[in-house]
């Protein structure tokens, strides 16, 4: 099967992978790239845990067409700490045992993340809607929403140089 | 915020529990924050295959042949895998502690017993190569009445599920279809009851569904070893459970895990890991086997059905004088671990309640559904349901609060249980007084200031003549033993030169024991508790042994 070479950015880096006609963007994420934050769990769209930004928005990696995202900038879990300062997100997540099992956090701080770079001062609401297509089995949404709006409010509802960077 | 309330556990450990109550960090929170934990798929590897089953259509039905002639010739194929090139294809999970008969091959032989079974496997350069070879397989079967409900399938003329127990129930020992529990005489203390009430409880079979689908990768490594990294609960388990099925020395084996996305039971039933081994050891390349999300929800094993009947006599004036349950636990097709489940629950039953006479029997039953497992304290939560159900339909057909209806029959330190044991740090009582004060739930003053550590003991110790056939058995099937040691907490009329039956739990090694107490009539009520002080327990008891429902006594 002929391979296409598709260029993105991801965390700020260049990046080109070969793909498979079809091949969804979690693959090339996975096996192309080695970026292995993102994960699968469902192939439909349902659970969320391959939630990545694309240009800033949330997206299904796993129903995302890889060649779709050429020229696009990419942002994983992997990105989010700037070396070894952690993202008020994931530093919030810690001190709210916001994760047990951990295979759904990536996706979830992706959805949080994209919620708090276009709404800094969220409700209780707003973060529960954010985080709708994100099933946690481990049944944390109640840390994980505490955790979120923690980190809002630390941040002082103002954006930070971190989301800057991190927006490409 | 939790709150911990160690008094009443101060005699429990000798330990100071510093540790219970204060916020620890998780030692791999970081990794999960960071997007760096490696779960087993996180894992490269070059030259990767893929594998994927053939899984059967049908609930029960006779193999007559198959052709994976097509298939093997599909293009990415590298090899296709039959029952026949399982080296060891047959097992059940806990024959690695010697419990149970060898019942489930890893990819069906003759039969097949339950929809979605594996049949046959296929190695392949991607998944999609791998799925359009499947395709290609043609399996000639006769379908075979199948069976789906526990006691259907234990009627006589039902279809024989799983020939290794061709009665439909699991066989403890080699000798019993269930699991026995005899205390007392419910009978007669039904005849005397004020009300009895009989219900009937059941429950579907749950799935996990973990975010992270059942799998694993296995790879050669250059020690002549196979590197398997997997997402199993039981790391050794799993690894003893491959080495049998492929008759190797389980040296040659190096499994990494133990980060697992999302297990909840599901994940102890080595479902992927012999095949990827397999698939490794016949390609020499590495191989991942990954249930895909369908699979998963229909053909990972769930939690299993269960049904419950309950009967009970109850007094005017609260007291639960007798209990009778019969219990169905519906193991699918092969028993995995549902042996353990019917254990864990007549080890449970009859609730924490002190009732003088109790009669149970526990059965694990095969039927054409998917194999059950584990999940989250299966064996216990299906029964805790029907039973606090029938504690709430009780209380309200004698019109007592169902709060003070749990206090006054709960287990008080002291109080023999219909296991034969008695009763120690109980804390039922005060559980349910902080439940109703947190709810603001009102209850009267008498129940607010009673409590575990009085009123247990004295009659309430005392076992009672329990109904035998005559040779001294409990029903059918059970020999008469001497019933486990016990502490009494006070003096005891001498023996009688009566047999003692004893509760059906297996593995209870009969030893020596102190002066039985006194043979009573089957007692119509548990006395009341005695809302005094109860005489200073004889010895300190830091470090005692405790009965373990699984190993016996064990050490604290």
């Amino acid at each position: 099967m002929a391979k296409t070479p598709v260029q993105f950015r991801l965390n700020g880096a260049d990046k080109a992978v070969f793909v498979d006609g079809g091949e969804n963007l979690l693959n090339a994420l996975r096996r192309g790239v080695g970026d292995m934050s993102a994960k699968f769990g469902c192939g439909q769209g349902t659970c969320g845990v391959c939630t990545v930004l694309v240009d800033g928005e949330p997206q299904l990696a796993c129903l995302t067409l890889a060649e779709t995202c050429a020229g696009r900038a990419i942002e994983t879990a992997l990105g989010l700490s700037d070396g070894p300062n952690l993202h008020p997100l994931q530093t919030a997540f810690m001190e709210h045992f916001a994760a047990q099992c951990g295979f759904c956090t990536s996706g979830m701080l992706m959805a949080a993340k994209a919620l708090l770079d276009r709404n800094p001062s969220p409700t209780r609401e707003d973060v529960a809607e954010a985080i709708s297509g994100n099933i946690c089995r481990c049944t944390g949404y109640e840390p994980i929403i505490n955790a979120i709006l923690d980190a809002a409010s630390k941040r002082g509802g103002q954006p930070s140089g971190e989301q800057g960077r991190a927006r490409i | 915020m939790l709150e911990f309330r160690k008094e009443y556990f101060k005699d429990e450990r000798d330990d100071r529990l510093n540790e219970v109550g204060q916020p620890r960090q998780r030692q791999d929170m970081l990794g999960h924050v960071t997007g760096r934990t490696r779960y087993f798929d996180d894992h490269a590897f070059e030259g990767l295959l893929h594998l994927k089953v053939l899984r059967s259509q049908h609930p029960h039905a006779r193999l007559r042949s198959i052709d994976v002639s097509a298939a093997e010739r599909s293009a990415g194929v590298k090899r296709v895998i039959r029952a026949a090139d399982v080296p060891v294809n047959k097992n059940t999970l806990l024959s690695l502690i010697g419990f149970g008969k060898d019942d489930e091959p890893l990819l069906a032989v003759d039969k097949v017993r339950y929809k979605g079974e594996p049949i046959v496997a296929v190695v392949a350069e991607s998944e999609a190569a791998a799925y359009a070879a499947l395709a290609k397989i043609r399996v000639d079967c006769d379908p075979l009445p199948a069976v789906f409900d526990v006691e259907d399938a234990i009627k006589s003329g039902a279809p024989v599920v799983n020939e290794t127990y061709p009665a439909n129930t699991f066989e403890y020992h080699e000798k019993y279809n269930h699991q026995k529990l005899r205390f007392g005489d419910v009978e007669r203390a039904f005849a005397s009851a004020d009300f009895v009430l009989e219900e009937r409880y059941q429950m579907s079979p749950i799935e996990h569904a973990p975010t992270e689908t059942n799998g694993s990768i296995a790879a050669p490594e250059t020690n002549d070893r196979f590197v398997v990294h997997t997402c199993t609960q039981a790391l050794f388990f799993s690894l003893g459970t491959a080495a049998k099925l492929l008759d190797l020395p389980s040296n040659r084996l190096h499994f990494i895990g133990g980060t697992v996305g999302g297990g909840f039971g599901g994940k102890v039933d080595s479902l992927t890991e012999p095949l990827s081994i397999l698939g490794a050891m016949l390609t020499g390349r590495p191989v991942r086997y990954v249930l895909g999300r369908e699979e998963e929800m229909l053909y990972g094993c769930p939690r299993g059905a269960e049904r419950h009947y309950i009967k009970d006599g109850v007094m005017r004036d609260g007291r639960i004088v007798a209990r009778k349950v019969t219990s169905y636990f519906d193991a699918g097709a092969y028993t995995r671990l549902s042996s353990y489940g019917a254990v864990k629950c007549i080890a449970h039953l009859p609730g924490p309640y002190t009732i003088p006479n109790v009669h149970a029997d526990s059965y694990c039953v095969f039927t054409n559904r998917t194999p059950a497992t584990a999940m989250r304290g299966f064996g216990i939560t299906g029964v805790d349901f029907a039973l606090e159900v029938q504690m709430d339909k009780l209380a309200h057909k004698v019109g007592m609060d169902p709060m003070e209806f749990r206090i006054l029959n709960a287990y008080r330190d002291g109080d023999m249980k219909a296991h034969r044991r008695e009763a120690h740090n109980c804390a039922l009582i005060e559980c349910v007084q902080v439940a109703a004060e947190k709810a603001g739930w009102p209850i009267r003053d008498e129940f607010r200031r009673m409590n575990s550590l009085t009123g247990g003991g004295g009659e309430r110790a005392v076992i009672p003549a329990t109904a035998t056939d005559e040779v001294g058995r409990i029903g059918t099937g059970r020999p008469a033993s001497t019933p486990p040691p016990r502490a009494p907490a006070m003096p005891i009329a001498p023996p009688p030169r009566v047999p003692q039956p004893v509760a059906a739990q297996p593995r209870v090694a009969p030893a020596p024991r102190p002066a039985p107490p006194a043979p009573a009539p089957a007692p119509a009520a548990a006395p009341p508790p005695r809302e005094q002080p109860k005489p200073a327990a004889p010895g300190p008891q830091h470090g005692a042994t405790r009965f373990s429902s699984v190993f016996g006594t064990r050490r604290r």
